[in-house]
């Protein structure tokens, strides 16, 4: 339904999105990952036919959108980010106005806009300038309006950013009930959104992709994907502990995290079993045994650059030297 | 088809902008105010003792010279502010459908304005025997003329976010437009640059252009004048909302 191409776009001398090839098919929900300034909005915008890529192209349902921009735009719904819309007109003008943009005569509008309002739970506002409204509402507006027309694709630009949580569970809910027979975009900071909505996630950074798979492939790239919390009764005795766990063969390492060993999975089955087993053997006495599962937000700061678990503690602990 | 539809959609949207704020109101009220104003104690309107609306007609164009600008300069300067150029470009609309229809909708707010100022025209009637096909021409020719600052000053708004800067540079460029064929500004340029100079700027000059529709005769040339100068204006409007758009 997406087809995206070598994708290129340059401001000047900054390359915002570089090189991206992507494609999602119906039935998708692709969370498109990143921090600020990653070319997330870039790529939506290209997709959308609201900037010309400097190169590479994008296709919807088989259209190019650089050569027949209005025809894709057509079978396209998109949220833009921060959700513009015209502060005086109130939401039932603005959903009524882009109905009649889409072509709809005036049965086919009133069908639509209550549909999309129904669905995003406008009814409360319908006639209430814009302006005038909380940016929960405004957010959902724009959710209408790209809704409207049941278009097979949908692009969202953060469509949860500055929801309180029922509305996020709210749109949460929308996004799932409609990802059957349509392709959607969505790009979000909000890690735990992707679990709940997306059947597959993309990471970006500085305009490239950098991961690209399910969310639990994603989560499977943290070094404590699979890994082991082990706490014993006896805190004086984890020296004693580590050492003889350390030989097992499904452990590859063991780190320390207040007072608790975390024991990383050498890979393929959990090394859980075996550290049960040896510490009964040894007489370790257990509080804790905790398999643990990848982070997301560590995955996703592996991939785009930040610091990661082990050196911001790092860094951290090196500032407070240098106080002292 | 679906062309002239759109144009008709963007259009209603915008006209509708325009009374959903007090600005239609604040607008409208200023011009009928300052029209007859003008005509009445600067151009001698019941003083000059004849009948006709040329002392109405003269004075419109320094109403344009800043009145217009007030309604250009939001066109495109609100819509890149606001964001919602995003959401108009991105609804299945081209550019020139986006940039004809706020233009025509402004276009015919500036109609609305200037056809409110019949009482003269029936004050006219009333107190002599005026020429009413001169008024006619008159009245196309300012709303001509309206169009040619309009067209200017919506190319303008589409180059900044900033409706201020929008409306100076609009007056500035508008006043240009005005004083091309003042006599202190082609009696220079013929001092000091070849004869075809002089013409040059003596033919864009809006006085010369409009003073001959405001007395009745249609001049061919004036018409072809202002005709183009909005296709021009606008043609670069969508150039530069489409740039906008890619930057």
């Amino acid at each position: 339904m997406i087809e995206i191409r070598s994708l290129v776009k340059r401001f000047g001398p900054f390359t915002a999105v570089d090189g991206v090839d992507l494609d999602v098919a119906r039935g998708e929900v692709l969370g498109f990952l990143g921090p600020n300034g990653a070319g997330k909005t870039t790529t939506m915008r290209m997709v959308t036919g609201f900037l010309a890529p400097t190169s590479g192209r994008a296709c919807v349902c088989g259209l190019d959108v650089g050569e027949d921009r209005i025809a894709a735009q057509r079978l396209l719904g998109y949220l833009p980010e921060g959700a513009p819309a015209w502060p005086d007109m109130t939401p039932a003008e603005l959903l009524d106005f882009a109905a009649q943009a889409r072509g709809m005569d005036r049965a086919a509008r009133r069908a639509a806009v209550g549909r999309a309002v129904e669905r995003v739970q406008l009814e409360s506002v319908l006639h209430k300038p814009i302006e005038n409204l909380s940016k929960g509402f405004k957010r959902r507006v724009g959710l209408a309006q790209a809704i409207l027309h049941d278009p097979d694709v949908l692009v969202l630009d953060e469509p949860t950013d500055g929801l309180d949580p029922n509305q996020k569970f709210e749109v949460r809910r929308l996004i799932a009930e409609m990802s059957e027979g349509k392709a959607i975009v969505l790009s979000t900071h909000i890690l735990e959104e992707v679990d709940a909505v997306c059947t597959r996630a993309t990471v970006m950074a500085k305009g490239r992709l950098v991961a690209d798979g399910t969310p639990a492939d994603l989560r499977a790239k943290d070094p404590r994907h699979g890994a082991v919390r082990v706490r014993l009764v006896d805190a004086g005795r984890a020296g004693a502990a580590r050492a003889t766990l350390a030989e097992l063969a499904s452990v590859s390492a063991i780190e320390d995290e207040d007072g608790a060993l975390i024991c990383l999975a050498a890979g393929g089955a959990s090394p859980a079993d075996a550290i049960y087993a040896t510490c009964r053997e040894h007489g370790f006495d257990l509080s804790e045994l905790t398999p643990l599962e990848g982070r997301l937000d560590e995955v996703f700061r592996e991939l785009t650059g930040a610091p990661a678990r082990g050196e911001r503690s790092t860094v951290g602990r090196t500032t407070e030297e240098a106080v002292r | 088809m679906s062309g002239a539809r759109n144009l008709w959609v963007v259009g209603k949207r915008e006209l509708r902008s325009y009374f959903a704020t007090p600005v239609a109101y604040v607008f409208l009220v200023v011009f009928l105010l300052l029209a007859g104003f003008l005509s009445q104690f600067l151009g001698q309107f019941y003083e000059g003792g004849q009948a006709n609306l040329e002392s109405f007609f003269s004075f419109n164009i320094w109403l344009y010279l800043f009145l217009v600008p007030a309604i250009s300069m939001r066109l495109w300067s609100e819509e890149r502010r606001n964001g919602t150029i995003e959401l108009l470009m991105t609804l299945p609309i081209t550019e020139t459908q986006a940039v004809l229809g706020k233009y025509l909708a402004a276009w015919a707010f500036c109609g609305v304005a200037l056809a409110l100022t019949f009482p003269i025209w029936i004050t006219v009637a009333y107190l002599g025997d005026p020429d009413h096909g001169t008024i006619v021409t008159g009245y196309l020719g300012s709303f001509l003329m309206s169009g040619a600052f309009l067209a200017i000053g919506s190319m303008v708004s589409a180059c900044t976010k900033n409706q201020v800067i929008a409306f100076v540079v609009t007056a500035t460029v508008g006043f240009v437009f005005i004083l091309a064929d003042f006599p202190f500004i082609t009696g220079v340029i013929d001092a000091y640059l070849p004869e075809v100079f002089g013409q040059l700027v003596r033919s864009i000059g809006f006085m010369t252009h409009f003073s001959g529709l405001q007395r009745g005769v249609v001049e061919l040339p004036s018409v072809v004048f202002f005709g183009s100068l909005i296709a021009a204006a606008l043609y670069v409007n969508t150039l530069l909302v489409a740039h906008v758009k890619a930057s």
